[in-house]
């Protein structure tokens, strides 16, 4: 195979990435517990979307090691997915997902 | 000029970062627009059916949260591989790398158990608009798992031979940056399809 042979930067600890593991397991859990507290129905959405946020970031940062690379590597991913979102956004708005009417 | 010149000029870009490394990124930036337009694809069309069966007759919770937690405990794994042929590890560097690709088998099998159980219970392809953007989306991503699989293998089967070593670190990174991604893929699918339908 070709040789990697690069200095790469320090990465974190087997320790911190496993901590970073039951975070998201404990996001995960909470996730799931949010979708069954009835109470909790109308806001249910904004919730999901900050939990999934949340694990999304400690991915993307630590497994992905965004935290510690170079930022062309954080633009080259944030760039397009802003663009998706946004795209998401509109077509939502487009198809009256935000008003109750239907496309 | 020396082949060790050479090499290293096809490696570099003038950034100073890794040829490789940068395709992979702009390749996921190219797969969240892909992903982007699935999902909209879902988001618009998964409530417009003349017939069932409905979301909510069909998605089951507790299971796709188990099979969730098997795809975020095989991210750890991956991240496990690649500190361990980084530190010259290769015995558990090709541990993790299995037990990865075997946690991402688990998801496979929980997503074709799936998707026969919804074959079963009358919902296809053409059945309805839910159908269509389920299959497709979750498909798409499921053909990415499995691509990852056959990634990950590869590289157990080389470190097997002795052919991916520590210096090949950046190659386990790189195999990690997709794995990931298809993590986080589903992540996002796990709340838009499963928990907000």
């Amino acid at each position: 195979m070709a040789d990697d042979s690069r200095p790469h930067k320090a990465h974190a600890s087997t320790r911190f990435y496993v901590v970073i593991a039951l975070i998201l397991t404990v996001i995960t859990a909470a996730e799931v517990m949010v979708f069954y507290v009835e109470y909790l129905k109308p806001v249910l959405v904004p919730i999901l979307l900050v939990l999934a946020a949340a694990k999304f970031t400690l991915v993307a940062m630590f497994f992905m090691h965004l935290r510690f690379d170079s930022k062309v590597f954080t633009g080259l991913f944030i760039g397009p997915l802003l663009i998706a979102v946004a795209i998401i956004v509109a077509m939502l708005a487009l198809y009256g997902a935000f008003t109750g009417t239907t496309g | 000029m020396s082949e060790a010149v050479g090499t290293m000029d096809a490696e570099y870009t003038s950034t100073g970062l890794p040829n490789r490394k940068m395709a992979m990124w702009a390749f996921i930036g190219s797969e969240c627009m892909l992903f982007g337009s699935l999902i909209i694809n879902y988001l618009i069309n998964h409530r417009r059916n003349l017939q069932g069966p409905y979301p909510e007759e069909l998605l089951n919770i507790p299971f796709i949260t188990v099979t969730t937690f098997v795809l975020l405990m095989s991210s750890l794994m991956m991240v496990l591989a690649f500190t361990a042929v980084e530190r010259g590890d290769m015995k558990w560097g090709k541990v993790w790398l299995l037990m990865t690709a075997v946690f991402g088998l688990i998801f496979l099998g929980g997503q074709v158990y799936e998707f026969n159980h919804f074959y079963h219970e009358g919902l296809g392809l053409s059945t309805n608009l839910f159908g269509a953007s389920f299959f497709i989306l979750t498909g798409f991503h499921g053909a990415h798992v499995a691509v990852g699989v056959i990634w990950l293998l590869s590289l157990f089967v080389l470190a097997s031979m002795g052919k991916l070593t520590q210096e090949n670190a950046l190659t386990v990174e790189i195999t990690g940056l997709y794995w990931h991604f298809v993590d986080v893929v589903w992540i996002v699918l796990f709340v838009l399809i499963y928990l907000m339908s």
